[in-house]
């Protein structure tokens, strides 16, 4: 009698310490997490090694995706790989300085009128697909019915409308312009918030110490102490520029866009992926994508991270 | 002072192109295709509302069962993903269990993630588990957000631990410290990862596109964007995409002005040290 409480106590212990465990509160990310991320992650590059046609089982074809994808893919060399590093490398450093510039501005600058300014400024990145398409296809409309070709028809800084969004030329700096335009999202957000916690007292040590001026300030000052902020904000600007996809095919309204203008290795990937079933092939072309963001992270990291 | 100067100039062109989509919702016909065109309506009229609700009516899946399902999947999503992410950004930063650090690195990792990268392989584990063409394709796939775990977790390491402690001596499990304690300092942190996941949710068009095949299971994003793409040749289409650009605009722009506090409340503890 007296041992069967005590085992039944026990046993209630151990279910109150079961239930009271660490790992039931990480249990369902955990799962999710392995399920949504490293598992995807796992198959692409798993697949990269394969030919599927998604109706056959796949097969073995060792890094057969790999060679014909850098030696045989024009398309992929000449324009999806460039367009991406060339988008990349303008909208996100571009996107990246001008969300400091700009925070750092809004943080000289009393509070009622830094929220109106920071909700203008946020606002483009929550704005979405459909609405670019919408806004960005009738003002640079091709004809000279076209805002901007009207604009500039009147003021005589052009002879004839200008097309835009079917010629290479054009389509690629506008790409950029909406990339930048739309970036100021969260990382920006998160620069201003840390600029904006800046202990003060920090500033005025600092004149004592002999700081002359705002650009010395910005530089041994405010940088140096919203370091983590700043890694934020970079770690969001990459994925901000490589999630970019369809913007080139939405703009000119077709896919492929013109001469492959603005393609990007998404496009590609999605390209070979659904539209032409070879999973294989286009899980090859999304690892080296993989590959190229984690790239561009370590860089950011070893720019603003602490050198751990 | 001189920062306003450039900050209002700034504001006007950034501002310009939601100001155009604004006018162009409400111009009527005549105006959408005037030559010279016009920037600002002159004559607003809801005829363009009116449109965009017959125009579904006529594709035989009324508008309100999008809408219904982008607001149910929204809801849903928003829900457990707080669920999730706070109950294992609370082990990441305040509990103490094997595997916490590399998985707190893991996820720091995963920041970087690129969504769009793996829409293969999701779309062929959605297809193994059996709920393609099922409201849980659309659940799933948004539930492991990264982002949201970095912000709670971040917002909780400012938390002083005497305060778990003390609940502790009281009696209060990890439960208990988790729902009573932690959960109401952290609001501003589940705000803005609400925030978040109702941007992403409300504008997500993936699962539409690549794990469902029945129109009626599809979202108000999704119905939008072939919207558009189809009514390119009608003449009202210009109308048409504009206020199916502020259909999905708006909820995103009121929710941040209403909450924009709170956001910039947990912002200040984004770094990644």
């Amino acid at each position: 009698m007296e041992n069967s409480i005590g085992g039944n106590r026990q046993f209630k212990h151990g279910l109150k310490r079961l239930a009271d465990s660490p790992y039931l509160f990480i249990l369902p990310y955990s799962l999710l997490f392995t399920l949504l991320i490293i598992l995807p992650v796992t198959i692409a590059m798993a697949m990269s090694f394969t030919y599927f046609n998604t109706v056959q089982a796949p097969k073995f074809v060792g890094f057969q995706n790999y060679i014909d994808l850098f030696t045989g893919d024009t398309v992929f060399l000449q324009h999806a790989v460039t367009n991406t590093l060339m988008y990349a490398v303008i909208v996100g450093p571009i996107g990246y300085m001008l969300a400091f510039m700009l925070a750092w501005m809004l943080s000289q600058v009393p509070h009622k009128i830094r929220t109106i300014y920071t909700v203008i400024i946020y606002s483009p990145s929550v704005t979405g697909p459909i609405m670019m398409t919408v806004v960005w296809r009738v003002l640079f409309s091709g004809d000279q019915a076209g805002y901007l070709n009207y604009w500039l028809l009147n003021m005589n800084i052009i002879q004839e409308p200008l097309q835009w969004l079917k010629s290479p030329e054009l389509l690629v700096p506008i790409m950029v312009l909406i990339g930048v335009w739309g970036s100021m999202g969260v990382g920006f957000l998160a620069m201003l918030a840390g600029l904006l916690n800046i202990d003060k007292t920090l500033y005025e040590a600092a004149y004592i110490d002999g700081i002359r001026n705002r650009w010395q300030e910005i530089f041994y000052i405010t940088i140096p102490s919203m370091k983590p902020q700043m890694l934020f904000g970079a770690v969001m600007a990459i994925i901000g520029t490589f999630n970019a996809s369809g913007i080139a095919a939405t703009l000119s309204g077709g896919t492929p866009p013109p001469q492959y203008a603005g393609w990007l290795i998404v496009d590609h990937a999605n390209d070979f992926g659904f539209v032409r079933f070879e999973m294989g092939y286009a899980s090859a072309v999304t690892v080296v994508l993989l590959y190229i963001v984690i790239l561009f992270n370590k860089i950011s990291y070893k720019l603003f991270g602490d050198n751990k | 002072m001189n920062f306003h100067l450039f900050l209002i100039i700034l504001s006007i062109f950034v501002a310009l192109p939601i100001v155009f989509i604004v006018n162009h919702a409400f111009k009527p016909f005549t105006e959408l295709f005037a030559y010279p065109p016009r920037f600002l309506v002159n004559n607003p009229t809801l005829e363009n509302f009116r449109l965009l609700f017959n125009f579904s009516a006529e594709s035989g899946i009324p508008l309100s069962r999008y809408v219904f399902n982008s607001l149910l999947m929204t809801t849903i999503v928003i829900l457990l993903t707080l669920l999730v992410s706070s109950l294992a950004a609370f082990a990441l930063s305040k509990l103490h269990f094997k595997g916490k650090h590399p998985f707190n690195k893991a996820n720091t990792m995963a920041l970087m993630f690129v969504p769009v990268a793996v829409a293969i392989p999701r779309f062929l584990i959605i297809d193994n588990l059996g709920i393609f063409n099922t409201y849980l394709a659309h659940i799933i796939p948004m539930l492991a957000m990264p982002i949201g775990i970095f912000l709670i977790k971040q917002f909780m390491d400012q938390i002083p631990d005497d305060l778990i402690e003390a609940s502790k001596i009281d009696g209060a499990g990890n439960w208990r410290v988790y729902w009573h304690v932690m959960l109401p300092l952290v609001q501003p942190a589940l705000v803005t990862v609400a925030i978040l996941t109702f941007q992403a949710g409300w504008g997500n068009v993936e699962s539409s596109t690549i794990f469902m095949d029945d129109e009626s299971l599809r979202t108000l994003p999704f119905y939008m964007n072939t919207l558009i793409s189809q009514s390119g040749n009608i003449v009202a289409g210009a109308g048409l995409g504009a206020v199916a650009g502020l259909v999905m605009f708006v909820p995103n722009l009121i929710l941040f002005i209403i909450l924009q506090n709170k956001v910039m409340d947990s912002m200040a503890h984004t770094g990644i040290k």
